[in-house]
């Protein structure tokens, strides 16, 4: 029932963008994030579009997929469009009816701002298309690492987020056979008014609980059974490599900027 | 204390506390001595302390009275704490709840990276270790799609890969079926014999203690025998008598001499099939 669920949207594969470093990738997204917000005008989004076309190409998925990741927003950018076509005024007056009107700045905002946030979307989906979990957490930590100098605990949060990853499968299945018991035993979680539905949901949620305390517990021992004593005098084992990929981001991203700098009114 | 004994138990008692405060005493002046290189099984039953002992030889617990010497410290020495959880390796009863990393690597990795092994030097004991328990066509799999042997080899990988001198099987085959529980067997034997790893068994399946160089069988926090697997099985009446089994054979054979059928001694099934046809073949 719950076999095939993925973990986040992974979508495994060999492309240039799968082979990338994560830690290129989420710095890059952090420069195209500024740059889209840097833009301003029709050329300089024109380049921002092609980008992302070219960065679609690169990461060989198919259409389908990258179109579902603007499914979850795709109401909020209608949403922004509608408000900025009414309640934005400047500029020729396309359109009059009584006191409302639609202006030119109205529409030339509608369009910009929905496609900053149509850009966002996609740029940061082809990083969580195309790396997985484990790399992403790998390259956070790497990148956060000067932060532990200071007092983040940058360590820690890397080890709860790679245990998380773990352990997501492992309570899946729980949660499966958690279901399946009660069920047997005569619960209904398919029918009955939403309030009935999610008290039903109950006793599938303590059992959980209670089980994943016990194998915290449990995990707890088998780690400083294998010598865990905090991130001091640790190693890792190094499985990040930058390549002639970085590279080619990194000039990507240094061109990208130049180019933005330059024509952007 | 003899030279190659590898782990020493010296008047230990330990004792948990109870719901209402008072102590419940789980183990009561144990003594044993483990020696180097050596197969060894720990029978009980649930509750005769035997899990205890377990997470008392690597210092996961401290005992209450008496001291307990791994490989020439004691395990109360805070300083050494590390070396002896490096030197003693602990594979636990749930397969998955021991596994830290998301993939098969990451985990074998994880007692190195605690360890602060070089990375190039990790990269190699990794591979070392996965091919040592036969899981090396594994590397990048995640944990969550291997069959319950399968993990406990895994695990077995991580402790081999900070090379120990001894491993302590903590019901490890207990959540696994026929199948994952002969693998798991069969590797630590081969692990014993090849690479001269001491391994400690701490089971409730007599059949798994056959094998074994030495049998220790503990009964309400006490030693009740100790010895060699042919004198252990030997006494039945008193293992049933604290309500433990002996092996099919022994079992067969103790049956067959109630009913005035005398066997030489046997503790495998293939010396008991070919006794009994002895037998049969001279009547």
């Amino acid at each position: 029932m719950l076999q095939n669920i993925a973990i986040g949207q992974y979508v495994p594969g060999q492309s240039f963008l799968h082979r990338a470093d994560p830690r290129s990738k989420l710095l890059f997204i952090i420069l195209f994030a500024t740059l889209v917000f840097l833009a301003n005008n029709a050329i300089t989004y024109a380049v921002l579009i092609a980008f992302t076309l070219i960065t679609a190409l690169l990461s060989r998925l198919s259409l389908s997929y990258i179109l579902k990741s603007l499914k979850p927003v795709w109401i909020l950018i209608l949403f922004t469009v509608v408000l900025h076509i009414f309640i934005t005024k400047g500029g020729t007056v396309y359109y009059q009816w009584g006191s409302f009107t639609i202006e030119e700045e109205g529409v030339r905002q509608a369009i910009f701002i929905s496609l900053r946030l149509g850009l966002l979307i996609l740029i940061s989906s082809f990083l969580t298309l195309t790396t997985s979990p484990i790399d992403l957490t790998e390259g956070l930590e790497r990148l956060l690492g000067p932060f532990g100098r200071v007092g983040v605990p940058v360590h820690e949060i890397a080890l709860m987020m790679s245990i998380a990853l773990r352990f997501i499968p492992t309570l899946m299945e729980e949660t499966d056979k958690i279901i399946k018991a009660q069920t047997a035993r005569g619960a209904n979680f398919s029918s009955g008014s939403l309030l009935r539905r999610a008290k039903n949901l109950i006793p599938i949620a303590i059992p959980l609980f209670i089980s994943a305390f016990r194998r915290a517990e449990e995990l707890a021992l088998a780690m400083e059974a294998r010598g865990y004593r905090g991130g001091v005098g640790r190693t890792r084992l190094n499985k990040l490599a930058f390549s002639w990929r970085d590279s080619c981001v990194a000039v990507a991203g240094v061109v990208l900027l130049f180019v933005i700098g330059w024509w952007r009114s | 204390m003899k030279e190659e004994s590898l782990l020493a138990f010296r008047d230990v008692s330990f004792s948990y506390d109870g719901e209402e405060g008072q102590r419940i005493p789980v183990l009561k002046s144990v003594d044993l001595t483990i020696e180097k290189g050596s197969f060894v099984s720990v029978l009980g039953h649930n509750g005769s302390g035997k899990s205890t002992l377990a997470k008392l030889m690597n210092a996961l617990l401290l005992p209450e009275k008496g001291t307990i010497i791994v490989s020439g410290f004691d395990t109360k020495n805070e300083e050494m704490l590390w070396e002896i959880r490096r030197h003693v390796g602990m594979v636990f009863q749930n397969p998955d709840n021991q596994i830290v990393g998301a993939t098969v690597e990451d985990d074998v990795a994880f007692g190195l990276e605690n360890m602060g092994v070089d990375p190039g030097e990790m990269r190699k004991r990794i591979d070392e270790a996965l091919h040592s328990v036969g899981m090396e066509k594994y590397l990048m799999a995640q944990p969550h799609r291997l069959s319950g042997g399968q993990k406990q080899r895994v695990a077995i990988a991580g402790i081999m890969a900070m090379r120990p001198s001894l491993i302590i099987l903590d019901e490890a085959t207990a959540m696994l079926d026929p199948q994952g529980r002969q693998e798991v067997m069969d590797l630590a034997r081969r692990l014993n014999r090849e690479e001269g790893i001491t391994i400690i068994n701490i089971t409730h399946f007599p059949e798994e203690a056959v094998f074994s160089d030495h049998v220790t069988v503990m009964n309400a926090g006490e030693v009740l025998l100790e010895g060699s697997p042919h004198d252990v099985f030997s006494q039945v009446e008193r293992l049933q008598s604290v309500g433990l089994d002996v092996p099919f054979a022994v079992r067969v054979r103790h049956a067959l001499a109630a009913k005035g059928i005398e066997l030489p001694f046997v503790l495998h099934q293939e010396e008991l099939v070919e006794h009994v046809c002895r037998l049969l073949l001279t009547k």
